[in-house]
């Protein structure tokens, strides 16, 4: 049991616990079972099918509940006297700002994203709590401690970005599954059913220059003497027959390529369906979320791999069914991997063009778990991590910074260890975030406009949600509700203007200071012109750099027992169970560091590198604690860099 | 003889891993050709349900579906609910095993319940029901398709025969004749009863893994290994000299069997000890290092009157002991992942989470 004066802290303390998932369901009951009685939590999500695996708390009857109240009640009953402040809301609203953070003693995070990791790192940062961060996927895990100015902060170590595919390997060349997915969700989906208006390289690049003229009208709106069935079957051949055909007209590109084979329903389907399809589909139930394609084709088993016909058949009934029976979302809808008539339709469209590339084919679980980014998830691990959360947020309230540590969950044990714990270290003195270091971009200030800057560094590179963008005195970009509506606006013409055409004008040289009011976070972006960006490599336009993000172990001396290190790395992803934000990622092979072996007593560890780390702490190099009595440390060794840790003392 | 192997999970073929693994880990490997060895309750064949498959969705895709079947098809039973168990019985209904048997007798009292929190807040709920009842109801509610019942009567009691219903025992805060004799009764059977002992004390604890001759499989590359583990009992393992073992084994193992003997002596019930008994723990910490030629040093003060001050456990710990625990039994049913041999000790005060094995070389 905890001691007299852990006691005493706990009982004082007020905590702020940031998600009710899986780690926050386990973190919940262990922090009221070891004496917390001040507990509050927020979580904007509800409660799913798929949660109850692991987030304990939560029944069948809870589905579509507020998990952070559902968990509140929960414990509440084994823990009835104990005080416990749930919040069904999103984190980054207004709301949760600076003057809330401040009150907590300690704040507990168990998010499922990177955006609001980022978030309350630097709500914390800005109202000096002390933040406990987690994350597991599958059976690794990770807890680590942010102390401002005593520890390294959420994001003084780069966060590997979301693995991104050149546009052509989508839409002319793919060579795995994956590829096809993203064709069937980001560009097919969104086509037929999301915005119209957005920008989709769906046809511009499956159909080459010279022939797009002739399908000037587009070929994705149904047509006024069309039914469903005609509908489907046109948008098929169109783009699993026709597209591909155009794009076997350009021998050079299939010189060391295998040719795809254009897949027309004709090849695949009977001419016309007989009868089956008239007013069989009954108005179904009145819950749009239970309208499925394989249920009314009888394919049961989603494990199961369906056949080239059997796709055609899901992807022509799950096309018309959207039309059928979700027509008022057409136009709006964004792929949602709960959304069981998407993941067929994507599945399904993934497979059709996987099988005319010559790619396997998947069965709809696995086509799920690819499209909708689902990180493996398990109770065990959660519960783990937990009880080291608690652990570490009881010496943190005791103010017991020598004993802070990070701690690792591993599958496969490392110098014996399935729990590694290591020495937090410093906060890097080039973090933007937590140091005042200058950013700089390149970027073309003749051509990207003020808003391509907005969305793909403030937001998107930089994690602000409420900007402030200003040049000098003169401000170019701010975002909030208590604008005039002149202000308003100016900001949106703005945002339409190239750079160096803003009111003040920015050009090469120019400082801009990027605020965020809400996270109390600014950084100043020098600009530096660049003309020509690599469209592959770079393709947002922009380079931004200027923070040294990676940071290299010091060497550690071996004591005078004998030489005898040895070198593991070791990638432990943050958690991410349900994110479906960020775009697939899939393993990249530099980031696997294979350990060394040196002496046959030591054991060095590579561990899956890749594991769909979403917000991917991936390869972190950190020293092992060492025992006093072992003379041989763990070096987690990675990306060289010239940067030394130093540990915190 | 040993082996260095790459494991692999094979329901991922992206993963790529190397990872040597000790010596001490692995026994005998061998490569099979296409051969799959696979635990007797391996069922090939038959479907999830629907709802199976829903609720159990990521965590088919951290083991696959195969393994879920064989959790859907085994037994366990769990003997002693304290803090520790009463974690690791959530993660295996969590998890759908087929059913869990529960055997405690003890009346709830306040105190049983300060480290539970499967138990009703309403003081009418449990009074006059045992610990098992308690939380049989609780775990049944956690996932309607795990079948959880109460198994009444003394641990020590139960014969060979009884054990047979089970694939998996697992026993906590058990004294250490009971712990050696049910661990014996499971060796006794024709088939592989899985044994695994949990202790937590203060800030510690402690896991025994007892599964016989246990092989799996592993896909390296592209060929499918199968490992063989030859684990002892829990009596062999105590028995094995201190002297023989590696200069570097956790002080905990040593603790925790200076304690367990002196309970045993002095007839204690587990646990049943005070910063009192530390002068005649000390002594008997003196005889055993002298007869295994052990330097004190390795069981140090601090150490023990940690273990024997507290009776009651930090929930923090057995969330941790009892997730490690939750894993290992997982592994050990559906044949996936290396499972640990034989010892895992946890200390929240250097928070390192290590196993050990401690085996007789010889054996």
């Amino acid at each position: 049991m905890a001691s007299e004066e852990q006691l005493s802290a706990i009982k004082g303390a007020k905590v702020l616990m940031v998600g009710a998932g899986g780690i926050g369901c386990e973190l919940l009951k262990t922090l009221a079972l070891s004496g917390f009685e001040d507990i509050h939590i927020i979580d904007m999500d509800t409660i799913e099918v798929s949660n109850l695996n692991r987030q304990f708390l939560f029944r069948q009857k809870h589905v579509g509940q507020s998990k952070a109240k559902v968990a509140r009640e929960a414990v509440l009953k084994f823990r009835p006297h104990i005080k416990i402040t749930p919040y069904h809301a999103n984190v980054k609203d207004p709301e949760f700002n600076v003057d809330f953070f401040k009150q907590f003693n300690v704040v507990l995070n168990g998010l499922d994203n990177l955006d609001a990791r980022r978030h309350v790192n630097r709500l914390c940062l800005a109202s000096g709590v002390p933040l406990v961060e987690s994350g597991t996927t599958g059976f690794l895990g990770q807890v680590t401690v942010h102390v401002k100015g005593k520890t390294e902060c959420y994001e003084c170590q780069s966060k590997p970005a979301p693995k991104t595919y050149p546009v052509c390997t989508i839409t002319s060349t793919p060579t795995k599954f994956v590829h096809c997915i993203v064709w069937a969700k980001d560009l097919l989906f969104a086509k037929l059913f999301g915005n119209k208006n957005q920008e989709n390289d769906l046809n511009v690049r499956s159909t080459d220059a010279s022939s797009s003229s002739e399908h000037s009208e587009d070929v994705f709106e149904r047509r006024a003497d069309e039914d469903f069935e005609q509908y489907g079957r046109r948008i098929y051949d169109h783009v699993f027959g026709y597209n591909i055909e155009v794009a076997l007209r350009n021998e050079e590109t299939w010189k060391n390529r295998n040719k795809p084979r254009p897949v027309y329903t004709r090849d695949v389907l009977p001419l016309r369906p007989v009868g089956q399809n008239g007013n069989k589909d009954k108005a179904s139930t009145g819950d749009p979320s239970s309208v499925s394609a394989m249920a009314s084709l009888g394919l049961k088993n989603p494990q199961d791999l369906w056949s080239l016909k059997e796709n055609s058949e899901v992807f022509l009934k799950a096309l018309r069914l959207f039309f059928l029976k979700r027509e008022k979302e057409i136009g709006q809808l964004g792929f949602d991997k709960d959304d069981q008539l998407a993941v067929e339709f994507v599945t399904s469209a993934a497979n059709i063009r996987a099988a005319s590339f010559g790619i396997p084919l998947h069965s709809l679980f696995e086509a799920k778990g690819i499209a909708g980014n689902i990180v493996h998830a398990v109770a065990t691990t959660n519960a783990i991590i937990a009880g080291l959360i608690v652990l570490e947020a009881i010496k943190v309230l005791q103010n017991d910074v020598k004993s802070y540590r990070m701690t690792y969950c591993l599958e496969h044990p490392s110098r014996k260890m399935l729990l590694m714990p290591v020495e937090p270290f410093e906060p890097n003195k080039s973090c933007y975030v937590c140091s005042e270091t200058p950013l700089t971009l390149e970027i073309n200030t003749h051509r990207s406009k003020l808003r391509d800057f907005v969305e793909k560094i403030v937001k998107a590179k930089l994690g602000m949600s409420l900007p402030l963008i200003m040049h000098g005195v003169a401000l170019l970009y701010e975002v909030g509700d208590d604008l005039e509506e002149d202000e308003v606006a100016n900001y949106a013409a703005n945002l339409d203007k190239v750079l160096s055409e803003l009111p003040s004008p920015v050009t090469g040289g120019t400082i801009l200071t990027v605020e965020d009011l809400q996270q109390e976070l600014k950084c100043s972006i020098n600009i530096k012109h660049r003309e020509e960006f690599d469209e592959e490599k770079e393709p947002d336009g922009m380079v931004l750099s200027g923070w040294t993000p990676a940071l290299a172990a010091e060497k550690i001396k071996t004591s005078d027992n004998g030489p005898s290190s040895s070198n593991a790395s070791q990638t432990v992803p943050l958690e991410s169970e349900d994110n479906d934000e960020i775009e697939i990622i899939l393993k990249d092979p530099e980031i696997l560091a294979a350990g060394k072996k040196r002496k046959s007593a030591d054991v060095s560890v590579a561990v899956d590198s890749e594991i769909f780390s979403v917000t991917g702490e991936m390869l972190t190099k950190r020293k092992v604690e060492e025992d006093d009595s072992h003379n041989d440390i763990v070096m987690v060794d990675g990306n060289s860099d010239p940067n030394k840790k130093k540990r915190v003392q | 003889m040993s082996a260095t192997v790459n494991p692999k999970q094979d329901y991922d073929e992206n993963i790529e891993e190397e990872e040597e693994i000790a010596n001490h880990v692995i026994t005998r490997c061998q490569i099979l050709i296409p051969m799959f060895v696979r635990l007797q309750m391996g069922t090939e064949g038959e479907q999830l349900t629907e709802q199976e498959t829903a609720i159990y969705d990521r965590q088919i895709r951290v083991w696959g579906v195969d393994a879920q079947r064989r959790l859907s098809k085994s037994n366990v039973f769990v003997s002693g609910l304290k803090g520790t168990s009463v974690e690791f019985c959530k993660n295996i209904v969590l998890a759908g095993v087929g059913s869990l048997t529960l055997n405690d007798d003890r009346l709830v009292t306040e105190d049983l319940l300060f480290a539970n929190f499967l138990t009703p807040p309403d003081e009418n709920d449990f009074r006059g029901k045992s610990v098992a009842e308690l939380c049989c109801d609780s775990l049944k509610d956690f996932n309607p398709m795990v079948s959880v019942s109460v198994e009444k009567g003394a641990l020590s009691i139960f014969d060979a025969d009884f054990f047979q219903k089970f694939d998996v025992v697992v026993v906590n805060c058990c004294s250490l004749l009971t712990k050696k004799s049910v661990n014996a009764k499971c060796r006794k059977l024709p088939k592989r009863v899985a044994f695994y002992s949990v202790e937590c004390r203060d800030s510690c604890g402690e896991i025994f893994v007892d599964l016989q001759n246990f092989s799996y499989c592993k896909k390296k590359n592209e060929e499918t290994i199968e490992c063989k583990l030859h684990y002892p009992s829990f009596e062999e393992a105590i028995a094995v000299p201190w002297r023989s073992l590696p200069k570097r084994m956790s002080k905990l193992y040593y603790a925790m069997r200076v304690i367990e003997r002196f309970e045993e002596l002095e007839g204690r019930n587990p646990g049943e000890t005070s910063v009192d008994d530390l002068p005649n723990v000390q002594k008997l910490r003196k005889e055993l290092c002298e007869a295994h030629c052990l330097n004190e040093s390795h069981i140090p003060d601090s150490l023990l009157r940690r273990l024997m001050a507290s009776t009651s456990e930090f929930p923090p710990v057995c969330a941790i002991v009892g997730g490690i625990l939750g894993q290992e039994v997982i592994k050990a049913i559906s044949g996936k992942g290396d499972p640990l041999k034989n010892f895992f000790f946890f200390d929240a005060m250097d928070g390192k989470g290590i196993i050990e094995d401690i085996s007789n070389v010889n054996s």
